[in-house]
């Protein structure tokens, strides 16, 4: 178990100045996730526009490895339609239970190693079980919720 | 061996070096990263004689107790029930008809919270907990007082007035005592009992039990102490101290999972109805009911944990033989050189610093980086880990501690007979590496920089 395969350059780049972080005045639809088990809380909101996410932000604390997954999240799914966002998701659920992702995912790659540290894989989901979350729900406004992986 | 080393920082009476070579698990197998085992608040790792008792017993003396006639199963009784003596002794119990075994400290203060505070509180009853237990001694009374609507009532912290990491997102670096001004206030006439931890899991603070036992005594309530992390880093005397009912885990004390034990006043559980019913606990039971062994036996339901129990009275012995003084020198020793090495660490936030309490070698602190930002436990438990280093990171088990000190989770590091200084040192050296490393010092990971001292040394 290499710390390298966890660290990676993009995913330390990412948590140092992570992207799409702050508030989202025009977004309508929101949801906060936390992972009780270490405390990790992610607020992360996102407008749709002619199906497509127009606009995407999060907030939150956590640690490198569930910002650096969530500022990763929002420069991907930024652009795409929710089917598209939601089978991302998927590819990236996939890869952190050891499944090579088929297509390519680019810097979301990074997150690669982290399936090789079981405790941290719930870190890196955390923004993507977030967003599937707010896909599926609509418009609904601040809602708690914890995250728990489907099995 | 480092004669010169260990002369210099081993004190008269407990040489860790060799106390070491008593735990097989820290002896890891050749090719492995030496192990730093900072743990020993959340469990102890067991030493050999431990071990060899239990499988000494299953091979040769094991059999059920309290029932048999043959000379095993006699010889079974004999061994369990001396180790209620000797837990009695080494609490300071006024008779061991007041100890009663149970698989843990969490099930013995729901043994309480279950045969005493769920049949006896009634609407308008107080019980007074602390804003740092475990949630082990705070659950349980939560769902007592909701059960029965009584009131669950706090002993708050003192308001923070120590030194800022960062204004507004961490700001308690400073007095984290419990605020015992509040005593009278909150203890009355109303309050029936008092439940709380004996020494802090998460800032390794003892309580000042004797005011908190006088205000409940005070006011004719009892009071139920959680000793969980108190037992073996202090001596425990029960007697001087006029607890009612002290909870303890073997697990913590170098003994095995599986047994702990309440320790109360025998006329106390005299009183009580059983918590758990079935075998092993019956004077008489006809078709329509039953009735009550003595204590301790009616809350001994069922076949108990037998080796466990005989696994718990070979770690007392152990921890007698090397003397609960010499044991708690040895961890003023830590304590001291530990609180000294993690303050030289640049960004170390060490929570309970300042305390007025006495305290003991368990450090509860974070890492704030360059830039003025927490890094996350959870980072800074990996990078450790890489480096063969064990801590906790996390909420301990104390989310209203957490809250209060403003942080999703802390690092907790944790120490006990077999810990040395130089371990101390090798911590103090990976947290510095960490915070370069999530400062933005180098693009590789720690580990693959030289560890300036590797203090690890076999055993």
């Amino acid at each position: 178990m290499a710390l390298d395969d966890l660290y990676q350059e993009i995913i330390l780049d990412h948590y140092r100045s992570p992207r799409n972080r702050g508030a989202c005045e025009e977004c309508d639809h929101s949801v906060h996730h936390d992972n009780p088990l270490c405390g990790d809380e992610l607020d992360l909101a996102l407008q749709l526009e002619r199906g497509r996410i127009h606009r995407i932000a999060f907030s939150g604390r956590g640690c490198s490895i569930s910002q650096a997954s969530a500022s990763m999240m929002t420069e991907r799914v930024k652009g795409e339609t929710l089917e598209q966002a939601l089978s991302i998701a998927e590819v990236v659920r996939r890869m952190m239970h050891g499944e090579p992702p088929a297509v390519d995912l680019g810097d979301l790659m990074a997150l690669e190693g982290v399936s090789r540290f079981p405790v941290r894989v719930k870190c890196a989901l955390l923004p993507w079980m977030a967003l599937r979350d707010a896909l599926s729900r609509g418009t609904s406004r601040h809602e708690d919720r914890n995250t728990e992986e489907p099995r | 061996m480092i004669p010169e080393r260990a002369a210099r920082l081993v004190p008269a009476g407990l040489d860790p070096w060799r106390v070491r070579r008593d735990f097989p698990e820290l002896r890891r197998p050749p090719g492995e990263k030496p192990l730093v085992y900072l743990d020993a608040a959340a469990t102890t790792p067991k030493p050999s004689r431990v071990i060899r008792a239990m499988s000494r017993f299953y091979e040769q003396r094991y059999a059920n107790v309290h029932r048999g006639v043959y000379p095993l199963a006699e010889e079974a009784t004999a061994e369990y029930e001396a180790v209620r003596d000797k837990v009695a002794r080494f609490v300071g119990a006024r008779a061991p008809s007041g100890v009663v075994f149970t698989k843990n400290c969490t099930e013995a203060i729901n043994l309480v919270a279950y045969a005493w505070a769920r049949r006896r509180l009634a609407p308008g009853d107080e019980v007074v907990v602390s804003e740092l237990e475990h949630h082990s001694n705070l659950v349980p009374w939560q769902e007592a007082c909701r059960a029965t609507g009584a009131t669950l009532r706090h002993l708050r912290l003192l308001a923070p007035s120590g030194r800022s990491a960062v204004e507004g997102e961490f700001p308690l670096g400073g007095e984290l005592d419990l605020d015992l001004s509040q005593l009278d206030r909150l203890v009355g006439p109303r309050t029936r009992l008092v439940a709380i931890s004996g020494l802090s899991n998460v800032l390794g603070t003892i309580t000042p039990l004797e005011p908190i036992v006088a205000a409940a005594r005070g006011v004719g309530a009892l009071v139920l102490v959680d000793g969980a992390q108190l037992v073996m880093r202090a001596p425990v005397d029960l007697r001087r101290l006029g607890a009612d009912f002290f909870a303890f885990s073997g697990h913590k004390i170098l003994g095995p999972t599986g047994v702990g034990a309440l320790v109360a006043r025998p006329e106390l559980l005299e009183e009580m109805d059983p918590f758990l019913t079935g075998g092993e606990m019956v004077l008489d039971v006809t078709l329509e009911r039953a009735t009550w062994s003595e204590v301790p036996h009616k809350f001994e339901a069922g076949t108990p944990m037998i080796a466990e129990v005989v696994g718990l009275g070979e770690a007392i012995d152990y921890l007698e033989a090397l003397g609960l003084a010499s044991i708690r020198e040895h961890d003023r020793h830590l304590r001291d050189h530990g609180l000294s090495l993690l303050r030289s660490v640049p960004g170390l936030v060490l929570y309970g610093e300042h305390t007025a309490a006495e305290r003991v070698a368990t450090f509860c602190f974070n890492l704030v980086d360059e830039r003025g930002e927490l890094i996350h436990p959870h980072d800074v438990g990996t990078l450790l880990a890489d480096e063969g280093i064990a801590i906790r990171v996390g909420h301990h088990c104390a989310k209203p501690l957490m809250r209060r000190l403003g942080v999703p989770a802390t690092c907790r590091a944790s120490c006990s007979v077999y810990n040395t200084v130089e371990e101390l040192e090798t911590l103090a050296g990976a947290l510095a590496r960490a915070r370069a490393f999530f400062s933005g010092h180098g693009g590789n990971s720690p580990s693959t920089a030289e560890r300036p001292k590797d203090a690890s040394r076999g055993n």
